[in-house]
């Protein structure tokens, strides 16, 4: 149907495509004018750029040789952040401990986007029977607080990097459901839906390129802050014991090391604890921001 | 009304059976072996063969969880533990006495100083009231709530030498749990009630109360207070699952004899019993509130009643 538009009035799509792209620039616009958000989009840019270019900074090695001869030695030219208890670089650790934190935020994060909005938009969409049985189930599942249900898996799977993906996965993907399906719940009664359904779209389709374009603001939103989230939650699963396994560094796991060296080395505390708290904030802040961006009425 | 809290209560049943089989599911997809856990690695094969088919271990998925369920209603039991040989009963429930204790210290704080500080930044937005308590509560909530305890460990119990590091001997000893477990969550009330509060103030009715001549102080106090605080009814049920994760954190780290350290410290241990009747437990108060919240929630917002009553007419 769609495509019979666009063949036959190819000015039509042209309009199309530029009122998206000023969309887009418009929420940029609003965007660029807070300046909390802008100073975390700044945060984020430069620790992201240092943790992508870490292995031009400092070399792995730094971050895993031990040399016992300087171990908990406090900050110095030599290391900017000091020493652990193995004698091991603490700026190197957490330069590659922030690789692993924010890799494992940002792909848990993704996955559970994926899982939540499926299963939101098929309960949102068919409704009834199906709907029913998604949103009792889900209900059930979110009877299990997150933090014992991820135990539970970690327990049941072993700690790894893919166990700790699907923990994380599992705690995070209820949000997206319900947050999609209210979504869709409210947009499929508006008229373009309507009109697209009187066109001969399938279901599929409405979903795809008709409901979900719409939902998006919500769910990038969502999805920003969830990486905050999730960057503190997996933080505290590596301090108990339930996430990363060691040696790989990996910011919850240094700051669990750090804990019976706080009296004699509390440097082992400072360094990695503000680099989480300055990547959850600049994530944050960002987040807020853009909220405040696409939801215009709010500013009015 | 009574219609709708009586289906809510019923549904708790299907709740309970089912969280108990997800938590049964997930615990089974472990290659653990109990009776090798019992007897330890020098036992010989055939012992803990027999001690497994004992056990029950080799049983299919679905005859365990109904020969648990059997055993959790009729003897009301939870089994014995593979780790200490005790009845998991008698080491479970006295520690949830002691977590459930801390929640309920740290759920006060943490409504008694965040929604009125919540309702104070958006009363006075833009002035000094509005940016400090805003400010320290962003910061706060992007610290795990690990860190805040090591912090608070490290300046009250290592410098200053003022508070307990563990236990639970003294009244000076829950001071530091309990403001780890609240802390974050006062963080989150504080943001949480700013906003209701805020998008409260804009809604037409207030306009409407200002326009009849109502005192400013009307208007804020009994319109925009009244609607502003129902979703923060809510927001306390929601709190909960981060009250939970702040419980097991800061007993690990303040050695509390609470339960979800008793957990965690038996994953070590696979020490399967312990773990199920933990989860178990710690789930069905959760859910248990969950629903207070809601039928507390139905009670106050007349729209929800009203809704109600007109669907089921």
């Amino acid at each position: 149907m769609s495509q019979n538009v666009t063949a036959a009035n190819p000015a039509a799509m042209e309009r199309v495509k530029f009122k998206k792209q000023s969309q887009a620039k418009e929420i940029w616009r609003r965007f660029r004018k807070n300046r909390g958000s802008m100073v975390g989009l700044i945060m984020l840019t430069i620790i992201v750029l240092a943790l992508v270019f870490a292995n031009l900074i400092t070399s792995y090695d730094a971050a895993t040789a031990q040399n016992l001869r300087i171990k908990l030695d406090p900050p110095s030219a030599e290391h900017w952040f000091g020493t652990d208890s193995y004698g091991r670089d603490l700026f190197a650790r957490v330069l590659y401990g922030g690789r692993t934190s924010l890799s494992i935020a940002v792909l848990a994060t993704l996955s559970s986007c994926v899982v939540g909005c499926a299963l939101g938009a098929i309960a949102g969409y068919f409704g009834g029977k199906v709907d029913n049985i998604i949103m009792r189930g889900l209900d059930i599942f979110m009877s299990v607080p997150d933090i014992l249900f991820t135990m539970a898996v970690v327990f049941a799977l072993g700690a790894s990097m893919v166990n700790l993906l699907i923990a994380l996965t599992l705690a995070y993907f209820t949000n997206y459901v319900r947050l999609v399906r209210s979504q869709i719940l409210s947009l499929s009664d508006l008229e373009y839906v309507e009109a697209a359904r009187a066109g001969g779209a399938g279901s599929a389709r409405i979903i795809m390129s008709h409901i979900f374009p719409n939902a998006m603001g919500v769910i990038i939103v969502n999805t920003t802050l969830n990486v905050a989230k999730i960057i503190l939650y997996e933080s505290t699963l590596s301090f108990l014991g339930l996430g990363m396994p060691p040696p790989q560094p990996e910011w919850g796991l240094i700051l669990s090391e750090a804990r019976e060296y706080m009296r004699s080395a509390p440097h082992m505390l400072l360094f990695p604890a503000l680099a989480i708290v300055l990547t959850a904030c600049s994530v944050n802040l960002i987040g807020d921001g853009l909220r405040d961006a696409m939801d215009p009425h709010l500013k009015s | 009304m009574y219609r709708y809290i009586l289906k809510r209560i019923l549904f708790l049943i299907p709740t309970i059976l089912g969280v108990v089989f997800i938590i049964f599911f997930v615990l089974n997809l472990t290659p653990g072996n109990p009776g090798r856990s019992i007897l330890g690695v020098s036992a010989p094969q055939e012992a803990v063969d027999q001690l497994n088919e004992e056990l029950g271990y080799n049983d299919p998925l679905l005859v365990k969880y109904f020969n648990y369920l059997k055993n959790l209603v009729l003897n009301r039991s939870f089994g014995t533990s593979y780790f200490t040989g005790q009845a998991v009963a008698d080491e479970v429930l006295p520690r949830f006495g002691v977590t459930l204790k801390l929640s309920t210290i740290g759920i006060i704080i943490s409504t008694l100083v965040g929604v009125p500080l919540g309702i104070l930044t958006a009363v006075k937005q833009y002035s000094i009231w509005d940016y400090v308590p805003s400010v320290l509560a962003f910061l706060l909530a992007a610290i795990p709530s690990f860190v805040l305890g090591m912090v608070l460990l490290f300046v009250f119990a290592l410098k200053l030498n003022i508070l307990p590091s563990y236990g639970l001997e003294t009244w000076k000893c829950y001071i530091m749990p309990s403001l780890c477990m609240a802390i974050p969550i006062t963080a989150f009330n504080v943001r949480f009630t700013k906003s209701s509060m805020l998008e409260s103030i804009r809604e037409d009715y207030i306009d409407t109360a200002r326009a009849k001549g109502a005192k400013e102080r009307t208007v804020i106090w009994k319109h925009a207070l009244k609607n502003a605080l129902l979703p923060v009814i809510t927001n306390i049920g929601l709190n909960m699952g981060g009250l939970i994760m702040g419980a097991v954190v800061a007993e690990r780290l303040f050695s509390v004899p609470g339960i979800g350290a008793l957990i965690v410290d038996r994953i070590a241990y696979k020490d399967e019993p312990v773990i199920i009747a933990g989860t178990i437990v710690i789930s069905i108060t959760f859910t248990i509130i969950m629903l207070a919240v809601d039928i507390i929630y139905a009670f106050v917002d007349p729209r929800i009643r009203a809704k109600y009553t007109k669907v089921k007419g």
